[in-house]
């Protein structure tokens, strides 16, 4: 039986654990004298009658659907005779490829040799067994967690309690599933690097000044041949980030302080919603308005000038990224600005200092550590970027200043060396885990810094 | 708005022509009980005592202040003499912050506050178009009920202002200000070793002298305070109102305070608010020893505020 | 005295200066303010001149005689003679009878070019579902060539090149004026899947994607958000545990999103062995995305619900879970609905995380089921707009004021759920 047909079953069965230990609970209260006399009311009974028939068959179903695949194949691997048994994890994934193809129908087994075809008829009978198992077993384990619970139904026991832990487990657990996120993160991640630092040492990867992951598909090459230097994809992107910033930052930090400075109420209220519009946009948008108008039109323009210009330029990705987070650096320096108490304001101006002597001299240097936490979180937003690059800015691997040359970025090289099939054990593949690596670290150390910077500053003035 | 107990008129009207109120005094408080001081309706535009001067330096002549559609000043007239300290005194909400922050247009920043009437400062309207706020605030320095040193060195705030007004051309002219300024406030002998010092690491008193300091760093002509003391300690408060003694010789002050004894000792001349109402005004001492408007005394013998 | 005086005096000439630079100052704020208005509207203005005309698709419209010769097919039913039929035969033979002059075989050949590379399949599905029509006549919609609807809708902009002779362009331009080649609303975007041809290329596919996705991640990250918000604020004790948590939540949403995908691909892809492209794990790992979001945004509605209000139910002796179950978090729902729509309009909108499990596959067909492969509007958006073809640009246009659309919908839903349904204490 299927996952996704066994899990509305098990909510069913739930549904009915539900209503049984409901009427028992009444059942039970009634020669008591009414439902007062049980230690809890019959919605608790009964919810706790749910809870112990789904959740211990959901853990169940859930161990076994997510390693049910990996078990089989394991099992079909070491079915096959020793002389055919793959050398390498991309062999085994194409041999495996194959006998599943088989057992599907879609390849046809007359051109393939036998061991295949024999691999493909136990695939076949393991999934058989395993879903016939599983589905049993999912189900047995509801109904028995449903009778403890139905057994439990007395008056002395008090079932709020029980149900109300659980429910805070579950929460807890909630909360937790961050925690794990970002352990996945860097267990998966890490892994990865770990393996790629086996093939190509880490000081080549640091601080090598080339990129051409292309040469190393075949795996006696790698570390000879490939390179892996991460320094052009490095300079590339702290490039177009730093042409972002020079577009936002001065944009979002000046509008931020005419909206709160000058504007009136209402001018307030209708240009920040529109200008957190650009915040809302998806970045796949900015990347087709960053390659098929922005682009074209400044490589035009340095035409004119006498530039040349490549069509995919840096300068293009950054102005138009630089728009997008705009609305970054605005609103939290708008939130850094009006948090400065308006004492100080009136202090500056009962002195006779005009506004902008009031905003230069007192309220900016009072904000600017805030506005400083807003600009990194900006940046590394700018750094964490995709789509715009990958669409806007190009593949090869330039080590340049130059804004009208095209550049590559961290971002750019994960997307490509991903999308599509890969071999999951070449160095080419395991190289953008280590790249993924190197833009989690980079961009966690702004954020928490940046967030430490605007903590530290709200306490100020808190 | 006219209704006024007939009671209360009466006997306003007697005391403002100075006559004994031929009542004992017990009887007298019984009246107020029944009829609530805070029930009283004062007649707009009038009041009692003194609110005129020779030669002054604020004239202030039928003000009203509106936020929107709540009236927050009624009609006050009033003389500022030169170099006198006069104090505004009354129970909260009554106006007298509000009335103050006219004086150099502070009000300015609140957009649906309104002020009519005519207030002039050596005879030129404040509120005149032409008039520039940036010169006024020059002019008529203002130190506040917190103290709001800016988050910088010591030095930097007492030179804030000439910096940007241009008052002085020099480095060393600029030291001299400082110096000067922080010597009237009375913060030099503690400040002098550490003028580099962020300002906000002083203490309560010192931050408030240092804003006084600020203050008179821009040498105005006249300086506000907005209960200036409200925040401090009863050592640093006098320390305070020495201060506003000593400068009393060279500045018109106007000061704000919910402490009638700090009115009684740094003022000459004492002004009461009552809901938006200028109720009395007269010489401090006159204030305190024989109120004219039942209000008054009501106030400062402690009957509500 | 006369200092202050003196020193009024260098205010007030020092005035005019001081007055300049603050006019300076504001200016910089209103160019400022400006420069970030007009690049949205230049942004808007852009998408919509290049996409309105992937809402038009153009058409021939011809009289087909499906004559059993010209075809080389007797019977339709019989499967044998379908590889060898000329399905497009009768078409060009229509074609050529609206343009008596393109005699010779080389010219049929290049009118033959004005249709698009499906317009034998029609022919020939029409045939297999009524077989009696053979060797009937019949008047039948064809989508033109990419080459034709690009002379027909952009003949005078500058930006697209045509790529039709001029005997062509005069061919076409004669069946313009007899109204055989005809534009019209192009139902076929909202009716199909993608294609390699633009002319038969739909989106309906990526909305049915993009929709499956986003029920899968609102499923998961919409009941998981809220549990760990109410944990946080109601049930966390103050330690070093919940302390990391709490940072760890914060860092969670500004980690870059392409990093959640490198998650899906290693997690749920490689260890898990789920299938690529499929919505299942693409709404997995949006949903690990938007979750951050949803718990800070369900966190500070929790926060707004007044203390009184928990006071009072514990007052009549409720426990902890249920004040927080009755009160609280119904309270705080309107709250953490626009939070969570907000989350959802930010998934919707994402495309790198998609790219590296493998949504961005070319997928014809439109997705029937959670498991099924299927791709997301703003990767079909990136599919289309890095394609060479010219029809794809529009269609990409068109694809972006599609999804613009659904994501103005969801935060008007938004704006209207907190301005509706928001209590004020």
């Amino acid at each position: 039986m299927q996952t996704a047909n066994l899990l509305p079953l098990v909510l069913v069965l739930a549904v009915v654990a539900y209503g049984l230990a409901y009427m028992r609970s009444r059942a039970v209260a009634a020669p008591l004298g009414g439902i007062r006399n049980l230690k809890a009311l019959p919605f608790y009974y009964a919810a706790r009658a749910a809870l112990w028939c789904a959740i211990p068959a959901l853990i169940v179903l859930a161990v076994w659907a997510g390693f049910e695949d990996k078990v089989i194949q394991g099992i079909v691997i070491a079915s096959l005779p020793p002389d055919t048994w793959p050398e390498s994890a991309g062999q085994a994934s194409l041999i495996l490829s194959q006998i599943s193809n088989v057992a599907a129908g879609s390849l046809n087994p007359e051109f393939l040799p036998e061991h295949i075809t024999g691999a493909a008829s136990l695939l076949e009978a393991m999934q058989d067994k395993s879903g016939n198992f599983k589905a049993i077993l999912v189900v047995l384990i509801a109904v028995l967690g449903a009778t403890f619970a139905w057994t439990r139904v007395a008056p002395h026991i008090n079932a709020r309690k029980n149900v109300e832990t659980t429910l805070r487990r579950i929460f807890f657990v909630c909360a937790a599933l961050a925690v794990l996120t970002t352990a996945g993160i860097v267990f998966s991640v890490f892994l990865e690097t770990l393996r790629f630092f086996d093939r190509v040492p880490i000081t080549e990867f640091l601080f090598g000044t080339s990129w051409s992951p292309q040469t190393a598909l075949r795996i006696d090459q790698i570390g000879s041949e490939g390179a892996f230097g991460v320094i052009p994809l490095f300079t590339g992107t702290l490039l177009i980030s730093a042409i972002a910033l020079l577009v936002a930052v001065p944009v979002g930090l000046l509008s931020a302080i005419y909206l709160s400075e000058y504007a009136s109420k209402r001018m307030r209220s209708t240009v920040k919603p529109v200008l957190e519009m650009l915040a809302g946009i998806p970045t796949v948008v900015y990347g087709f308005f960053a390659a098929l108008t922005v682009a074209p039109f400044i490589r035009d323009l340095a035409a004119i000038v006498g530039l040349e210009a490549s069509s995919q330029s840096a300068l293009a990705a950054g102005l138009v990224m630089g728009i997008m987070i705009v609305p970054f650096v605005s609103s939290l320096s708008d939130d850094v600005i009006s948090a400065v108490p308006q004492t100080m304001r009136d202090g500056s101006l009962a002195l006779g200092a005009t506004q902008s002597e009031t905003m230069k001299k007192v309220i900016f240097p009072a904000a600017l550590p805030g506005i400083i936490g807003g600009i990194l979180l900006a940046a590394s937003r700018a750094i964490g970027e995709t789509m715009i690059v990958v669409m806007a800015a190009g593949l090869a691997a330039n080590l340049t200043a130059n804004p009208l040359d095209s550049v590559t970025t961290v971002t750019v090289q994960i997307a490509t060396l991903l999308v599509g099939d890969q071999e999951f054990d070449s160095a080419k593949t395991l190289s953008a885990f280590a790249l993924g690596m190197l833009l989690f670290i980079v961009t966690l150390l702004l954020n928490v810094l940046a967030l430490k910077i605007v903590r530290k500053y709200r306490e100020q003035y808190d | 708005m006219n209704t006024m107990s007939p009671s209360i008129s009466a006997e306003a009207d007697m005391r403002s022509k100075g006559a004994a109120v031929p009542v004992p005094d017990g009887r007298r408080k019984d009246t107020l009980m029944e009829d609530k001081p805070e029930d009283t309706v004062i007649e707009e535009g009038k009041t009692v005592g003194k609110p005129f001067t020779a030669d002054p330096k604020f004239k202030l002549r039928n003000v009203d202040v509106s936020y929107g559609a709540d009236r927050a000043i009624k009609n006050i007239s009033l003389d500022i003499g030169r170099n006198e300290v006069i104090a505004f005194i009354g129970p909260s909400g009554c106006g007298k912050s509000t009335f103050l922050r006219c004086l150099n247009r502070m009000n300015d920043s609140i957009d649906i506050c309104r002020v009519k009437g005519s207030l002039e400062l050596d005879e030129q309207n404040i509120y005149d178009s032409k008039r520039d706020v940036v010169e006024l605030r020059a002019r008529v320095g203002m130190v506040f009920q917190k103290p709001n040193p800016f988050p910088k060195s010591i030095y930097d705030n007492v030179a804030y202002g000439p910096r940007i007004h241009g008052l002085a051309n020099r480095k060393s002219e600029l030291d001299d200000i400082v110096e000067n300024s922080l010597r009237k406030a009375g913060l030099w002998n503690e400040a002098k070793d550490r003028l580099d010092a962020m300002a906000t690491g002083m203490s309560g008193g010192q931050q408030q002298r240092l804003c006084i300091a600020r203050a008179i760093a821009v040498s105005p002509e006249v300086i506000l305070m907005d209960e200036p003391c409200s925040a401090l300690d009863p050592i640093a408060t006098a320390r305070v109102e020495e201060l506003i003694a000593e400068m009393s010789e060279s500045y018109t002050i106007v000061i704000v305070t919910h402490s009638m004894q700090q009115a009684a000792r740094v003022s000459n001349r004492t002004a009461y608010f009552h809901m938006g109402h200028l109720v009395e005004v007269n010489e401090t001492d006159t204030v305190f020893t024989s109120p004219q408007h039942p209000l008054t005394e009501s106030y400062i013998t402690g009957r509500f505020g | 005295m006369t200092d202050q005086r003196s020193q009024a005096e260098i205010v007030r000439k020092s005035l005019k200066r001081r007055y300049r630079t603050e006019r300076r100052f504001r200016l910089y704020g209103i160019l400022a303010i400006f420069i970030a208005l007009a690049s949205l509207f230049i942004l808007f203005a852009d998408i919509i001149s290049k996409g309105h005309t992937g809402f038009v698709k153009t058409t021939i419209t011809l009289d087909v005689t499906l004559d059993s010769g010209m075809m080389y097919l007797d019977d339709p039913t019989d499967l044998d003679q379908w590889s060898s039929a000329d399905f497009k035969a009768p078409i060009i033979a229509a074609l050529q009878a609206q343009v008596p002059q393109a005699a010779s075989a080389a010219e049929k050949r290049e009118l033959g070019r004005f249709l698009g590379t499906f317009a034998d399949s029609e022919i020939r599905d029409l045939l297999t579902k009524n077989p009696e029509l053979l060797n009937t006549t019949q008047t039948i919609e064809f989508p033109t060539h990419d080459r034709v609807s690009v002379y027909v809708k952009h003949a005078d902009n500058p930006q697209y090149s045509i790529k039709l002779s001029e005997q062509q362009q005069l061919w076409v331009d004669e069946l313009l004026q007899k109204g055989i080649i005809d534009t019209s609303f192009n139902d076929v975007l909202f009716s199909r899947g993608d294609s390699r041809e633009p002319a038969n290329a739909g989106v309906l596919g990526a909305i049915v994607g993009s929709l499956l996705t986003m029920l899968v991640t609102l499923a998961i990250s919409f009941p998981v958000g809220i549990a760990a918000a109410v944990y946080l604020e109601e049930f966390a004790p103050q330690n070093k545990l919940t302390d990391f948590i709490e940072v760890n939540i914060n860092n969670l949403a500004a980690v870059p999103s392409i990093i959640f995908g490198l998650l899906g691909l290693a997690v749920f892809i490689n260890l898990f062995g789920m299938p690529r492209s499929v919505p299942v794990v693409g709404g997995l790992v949006l949903a690990l995305m938007t979750l951050p979001t949803i718990i800070i945004s369900s966190r500070a509605a929790i926060k707004s619900v007044p203390p009184s209000i928990r006071e009072a139910a514990e007052g009549v002796g409720a426990s902890k879970m249920q004040v927080v179950l009755h009160h609280v978090v119904p309270l705080a729902m309107p709250g953490m609905l626009t939070g969570s729509i907000i989350g959802m309009a930010q998934a919707l909108g994402e495309t790198a995380p998609l790219l590296l499990i493998g949504m961005v596959a070319f997928i014809v067909d439109v997705p029937d089921g959670l498991f099924s492969s299927a791709t997301v509007l703003p990767v079909q958006i990136y599919l289309w707009a890095s394609s060479s073809e010219q029809g794809f640009v529009e269609l990409a246009s068109a694809a972006i004021m599609v999804l613009l659309t659904f994501m103005i919908i969801m935060n008007a839903l938004a704006i209207w759920l907190r301005k509706r349904l928001e209590r004020r204490w």
